[in-house]
């Protein structure tokens, strides 16, 4: 990186996060400092709701599984729409009504103190881990490519993050995460409009399309009922629905984003845009992969992505050993796969269809001849140091940006993987101190203090759950994609919690133990099958959520009373 | 602690679960904003399969 990219860098990330400090000053009221001052309108809620989903993460690891498997990732959302409708229509309203601090309040009062305290320490298990995936995530990659320390990189952003939202609280948060949206969006589209510009003369986009079609980049739906296969449509619909119900709507760290808006309408239509824009924004995203696999097809792309692991071996291996041959197999494929590309793109203008179809064969099998080499990269890397990765799908759209983007766009690429990291980890802090000062502190240990009290607690309490993230992350290993470890971890835990709030809005005659004891059990399951079993883990979440509601029904039936509380219904 | 639905600082004027106003033209009750939503999704679902097709 240039001077340039550095400057363009420490302003955009600076600027934005002193004017979401300096704009949220001087808090002192838990209500303000935790809800905000109720002034947000649509478009702040609908971009602060992006922003806390997309982390650094959607923006180094989804354009790698476009390149590594094209589009069909884009299907694990097809649940989300449905779920983000349901929400404003049900959870929404009754949250506001009730006017609570928290999700997990909502279930002290539906249920009992000792369901909302497991509720709140589900999400706080969960999401602390979580946290310490976001901070570290971007850092691997980052530092790895840029050179930076790991541990200084892991260290500065996440004190930066925790400075600013311990002095903001919930307002910088929504505040900064407007900006820094703005620039996630510049750069994508930067990155977007660069890469086809990028292709060879007499490319067009039809033909990136075409290359990536017949390469099985652009197979976005998959209709198999296969539950072994991570994204189908079916998976995406129904266990993407159950993880994005869970998510948002129980989520203290999308709940504290839409449910303090200006008015019910609001935070409705933020949601709605969110409903709306999630589809077509993630399919551009690993489309961008996509072309970016296409840019790859006229250039030469390195055996192995991420190039300091490569390096090191190298070194390791002192110049000898397998690596340095796998990588001239792997340009003399590439070489052969480019010329049959060029040959079935000049049959395909010249409207020779036969030629083309043979051509497109030669390149298909010049491909997967290619990705055999690259496996045995891979294989070869990851048995000489377990701490690499097998995948290297996380390093392919930071290698594309250093190595192909002008300078100060390159700036502006690391500003928005960097701003999306601050936003999520942000989000994530803000919601752990919230639920920590109201349901667990001022719950159990001190009911009755001045509001300043609670706002101090609540600073502390996120700087503590930063630093230990922050621990977290210095500590952290992880082998496989960092996307998918996020998704993993939160399927987990977000069906249960799902659960406990679907019996609470629609199933009154079950009561707290019923449903508290249930919910044990059905995370006991969950874990139970995910070390048993290998469906992929978006199913976790439909069972989770079933099973929870399901035990809560037998423990109620098995009780044969009637045990909840009387609950105001909206 | 305790916050019933009446307690001060709640949403007491709010109106009854979907009543409020949308403000948005031609678009005066929620269910329809949400038939909106919706059918958005399903153009996206047969975008994408014509995207597949197309690509196969």
């Amino acid at each position: 990186m240039s001077p340039l990219d550095y400057a363009v860098l420490l302003c955009s990330l600076l600027g934005i996060a002193a004017y979401g400090t300096w704009r949220a000053r001087g808090r002192r009221d838990l209500s303000a400092y935790l809800k905000g001052d109720r002034t947000l309108g649509w478009a702040a809620i609908g971009l602060s709701v992006m922003a806390t989903q997309a982390s650094a993460i959607t923006f180094l690891s989804t354009p790698g599984q476009g390149y590594e498997s094209g589009l069909g990732f884009v299907q694990i959302y097809f649940g989300l729409p449905l779920a983000l409708i349901l929400i404003a229509a049900v959870f929404l309203p009754r949250y506001r009504r009730l006017n609570v601090y928290t999700a997990y309040e909502f279930l002290g009062q539906r249920f009992d103190a000792r369901t909302r305290l497991l509720g709140a320490g589900l999400f706080l298990l969960q999401r602390g881990l979580g946290a310490g995936i976001t901070i570290y995530a971007p850092a691997i990659v980052l530092s790895t490519v840029l050179g930076w320390p790991l541990d200084l990189t892991i260290v500065a952003s996440g004190l930066l993050v925790i400075l600013y939202t311990v002095l903001g609280g919930s307002q910088a948060v929504s505040v900064t995460q407007k900006y820094q949206m703005a620039v996630i969006f510049a750069g994508m589209a930067t990155a977007f409009v660069v890469v086809l510009t990028r292709l060879p003369a007499g490319v067009t986009l039809g033909d990136a399309f075409t290359v990536a079609g017949g390469l099985h980049k652009l197979q976005a739906l998959d209709f198999s009922f296969d539950l072994h296969r991570p994204y189908t449509v079916w998976s995406g619909l129904l266990g993407g629905f159950f993880l994005s119900l869970s998510y948002f709507g129980t989520d203290q760290s999308q709940v504290q984003r839409y449910v303090f808006g200006a008015s019910l309408r609001e935070s409705r239509l933020g949601l709605m845009f969110n409903a709306v824009a999630k589809i077509p924004m993630q399919f551009f995203i690993l489309l961008l992969g996509a072309l970016v696999f296409v840019f790859y097809q006229f250039e030469p792309a390195p055996v192995f992505f991420n190039r300091a692991a490569w390096n090191r071996q190298l070194a390791h291996d002192g110049g000898g050993g397998a690596l340095p041959a796998l990588a001239q197999d792997y340009a003399a494929v590439q070489t052969r796969q480019r010329a049959l590309i060029q040959t079935w793109l000049d049959a395909k203008h010249a409207g020779d269809r036969p030629a083309a179809a043979a051509a497109r064969a030669g390149a298909q099998a010049a491909w997967q001849q290619g990705e055999a080499v690259r496996g045995q990269v891979k294989t070869a890397l990851h048995a000489a140091d377990a701490r690499v990765a097998a995948s290297d799908a996380d390093y392919v759209f930071i290698t594309f940006i250093l190595d192909h983007l002008p300078h100060g766009v390159i700036g502006l690429l690391v500003a928005a993987i960097l701003a999306a990291a601050m936003s999520s980890k942000a989000a994530e802090l803000n919601a752990l101190g919230s639920t920590t000062t109201v349901d667990i502190y001022r719950h159990l240990v001190r009911r009755e203090a001045p509001d300043a009290h609670y706002v101090a607690a609540s600073k502390w309490f996120t700087v503590l759950w930063g630093l230990a993230a922050l621990g977290f992350a210095l500590v952290l290993h992880l082998a496989e994609n960092l996307i998918q470890a996020v998704n993993i971890l939160g399927s987990l835990f977000y069906g249960v919690v799902l659960g406990l709030f679907l019996v609470a809005f629609f199933l009154r005659r079950v009561g707290g133990p019923a449903v508290f004891w249930g919910a044990l059990a059905a995370q006991a399951l969950v874990l139970a099958l995910y070390f048993s079993l290998t469906i992929s883990y978006l199913w976790y979440n439909l069972i989770g959520c079933a099973a929870c509601v399901l035990f809560g029904l037998i423990v109620q039936a098995a009780r044969g009373r009637r045990e909840s509380r009387p609950f105001a219904a909206p | 602690m305790k916050h019933p639905a009446g307690r001060p600082g709640a949403d007491e004027t709010a109106p009854p679960v979907g009543a409020e106003a949308t403000g948005l033209p031609g678009l005066r009750r929620w269910g329809a904003v949400y038939a909106l939503v919706f059918a958005s999704f399903l153009l996206w679902l047969v975008l994408l399969a014509a995207l597949s097709r197309a690509y196969a």
